[in-house]
């Protein structure tokens, strides 16, 4: 196996379904040793690039090199050291959760002891309970834990916490992280700004089939130009130009019934706000960390939940 | 984390160990399916030889308008006569509660209906009963040696019927349940076999037919003494031909649905006529015989055809060498384009 090249890189990727193009000409490298996430809305392309990449499916046009291998040539070897978790998948209901990941652990010549495997996803207590059982968390944890009996050198997650609550959220990103520090490549969905954030090195935020931004969370969130969000809404109108020259302020955009300002230091900007806006009465005002929920709505209009 | 950590063994079994065990498992822990692979056909067995059974004939039924007429019939043993007035005895056979009327004088008067067949046979025994003519030089030998009762025919039948709704319902509905589930999807994600996936369904039907044998053979053999005249051994090659070739029909049914609705209905246009067609409850006989080679070359005919001549007649391999071509053309083409045509998303 090549070390050396990239975990995983995929060169001018394109799905189309009939008149539809799901993936228009995507560009990624995931290096070694690295949690990449994909970021983006709902619809924008991020599953089925996913399941391209998985060898799932076959893409319209553009190359696609896994571990420094290639799914028309080496589907086998590929298989056997990936380890894959789809967005929904229906476990038989009524295996235990150990003879669920003995008969994932078969499929592989090589893997980690099932006991092991249990422990990273803290299920050694739920072993003999079938899985129609476990909670939606445990069920998740399961999943990602059928990803995991192969050892594989990357992971492929797809949206692995939607509908979870935030405590099976924190234990997954646990798994995570986990396997990660262990030196292996990651490759997420997800549309959870947090998520994105707390586990990636870097990420795409892709968008109608297309990677928009590039970079690690810290850089996309500096590319607004200010750390701080400022939203506030007034009585009467006001337009966002209207505060854009303030200063310290780096960007302004219409927010739902108000404004979102971009700003990079609060006490410079926040007063000069205050006193631009109080004729026109204040009806709202908070203040936030940027995030790459801002990222998006600023690089798109739209907000990622849309 | 106290759990022990012993028990599991470190190294992995063989996937298609695995994936065997997995669908044995999942069987067995779903009653209703239990039920219905084992329970029904032996309910069904039951039913039908209650319903069939042998019973001595039963006397027919006679309205008559003359004391004269009752004392002449009463010493008659296929004949029950009653006395019965005018009104009386129409209504009687209106409402079917006899079957003939007798009216006295010369000659005598049938009243009946000809289209009843059961009216036409009264008439025929009164007839005999009023007018015996010496000793009938005919004798009539009742049907009753194991063999060729209903019973033993509709056993056999009853066999093949078994094998082939659970080969599809038990495969056919658990495959499209998985790839609504996504869960072929998954599998194929993995580096999976996926000839030993779609085997690991013909390894349980054929694990279970050996469960499922002794059962309906036993109760056909304690009930109703139905027994077996050929080789047993040749029996449970046969059935076990049948449960592979029926397997593989399952796959093939289940090889492309996306939803449970369309595998029940494939399901269901496949067995139909081969339920009515294949000489499960009445013989293929019945049919014209333009029609015999297309039913002869259905796998369920096969499989009642031989499981019938080794149980029945005794007959050996050869006599049922083209029932077992069939069954086992049948499990490789079914087989071989279950794995061509599947869809595993």
């Amino acid at each position: 196996m090549d070390t050396q090249s990239a975990a995983l890189r995929c060169e001018k990727l394109v799905k189309k379904y009939g008149e539809l193009t799901a993936v228009d000409g995507l560009d990624l490298e995931v290096r070694r040793g690295e949690c990449f996430g994909l970021l983006g809305p709902n619809g924008a392309g991020k599953t089925t690039t996913v399941e391209i990449l998985e060898g799932l499916s076959d893409p319209t046009a553009g190359s696609v090199e896994v571990l420094g291998m290639r799914w028309d040539r080496d589907p086998r070897a590929l298989r056997q050291q990936l380890g894959i978790s789809l967005q929904e998948t229906h476990l038989p209901d009524k295996l235990t959760v150990e003879e669920t990941l003995r008969l994932f652990r078969s499929f592989f010549e090589r893997g980690r002891p099932i006991d092991e495997v249990l422990g990273m996803v803290e299920l050694h207590d739920k072993r003999k309970t079938w899985t129609t059982k476990l909670s939606g968390g445990q069920k998740q944890r399961l999943a990602v834990a059928c990803a995991l009996v192969s050892d594989p050198e990357l992971l492929f997650l797809d949206e692995p916490t939607t509908g979870l609550d935030p405590q099976s959220r924190r234990q997954l990103w646990d798994v995570v992280l986990g396997f990660k520090a262990r030196g292996r490549s990651v490759l997420l969905t997800t549309h959870y700004m947090d998520e994105a954030e707390r586990l990636c090195d870097r990420v795409a935020i892709v968008d109608k089939g297309r990677v928009i931004r590039l970079g690690t969370p810290r850089e996309l969130i500096a590319s607004l130009g200010g750390q701080q969000v400022v939203e506030l809404a007034t009585e009467q109108p006001l337009r966002p130009e209207d505060l854009a020259a303030l200063p310290g302020v780096h960007g302004a955009r219409p927010d739902g019934d108000g404004i979102a300002l971009t700003v990079s230091e609060l006490h410079l900007s926040l007063p000069a706000v205050l006193d631009r806006v109080e004729a026109l009465g204040l009806t709202r005002l908070s203040t936030h960390h940027a995030t790459l929920e801002d990222v998006f709505v600023t690089l798109t209009g739209r907000h990622l939940r849309e | 984390m106290n759990a022990p950590t012993t028990q599991i063994p470190a190294t992995a079994r063989h996937p298609m160990v695995e994936l065997t065990l997995a669908r044995l498992r999942i069987f067995f822990r779903e009653p209703g399916a239990v039920f219905w692979t084992f329970g029904f056909p032996l309910v069904l067995a039951i039913a039908l030889g209650i319903a069939f059974r042998n019973r001595p004939p039963e006397p027919v039924r006679v309205a008559v308008e003359s004391p004269r007429l009752l004392d002449a019939l009463a010493p008659s043993t296929g004949v029950q006569p009653r006395l019965y007035d005018d009104a009386a005895a129409r209504l009687a056979l209106r409402t079917g509660k006899v079957d003939l009327i007798v009216l006295d004088g010369t000659p005598i008067t049938y009243r009946f209906d000809p289209t009843r067949p059961e009216s036409r046979l009264a008439r025929a025994l009164t007839d005999a009963a009023l007018h015996p003519r010496g000793k009938p030089d005919t004798l009539d030998a009742p049907v009753t040696e194991p063999g060729s009762r209903y019973i033993d025919f509709l056993i056999p039948g009853l066999i093949g019927m078994t094998i082939m709704s659970s080969g599809l319902w038990g495969i056919g509905y658990v495959v499209v349940e998985m790839r609504v589930g996504k869960l072929l999807k998954r599998l194929v994600a993995t580096p999976m076999s996926r000839p030993q996936f779609l085997l690991s369904f013909v390894m349980m039907r054929a694990f279970f037919l050996l469960l499922e044998l002794p059962i309906l053979l036993g109760s056909g053999f304690f009930l109703f003494r139905v027994g077996v005249a050929g080789s047993l051994p040749l029996l449970v090659a046969v059935s076990l031909l049948g449960a592979i070739a029926f397997a593989g029909v399952g796959l093939l049914v289940a090889s492309r649905a996306q939803n449970l609705q369309t595998a029940a209905g494939l399901v269901n246009l496949v067995m139909m006529p081969m339920f009515v067609a294949s000489g499960v409850f009445f013989s293929t006989a019945r049919f014209p015989e333009s029609v015999q080679p297309f039913l002869r070359a259905l796998p369920l005919t096969a499989l009642n055809d031989a499981m019938r001549a080794v149980m029945i007649d005794g007959a050996g391999v050869r006599g049922i060498a083209s029932e077992i071509l069939v069954l086992a053309l049948t499990a490789a083409i079914s087989f071989a384009a279950a794995l061509r045509l599947f869809r595993w998303r």
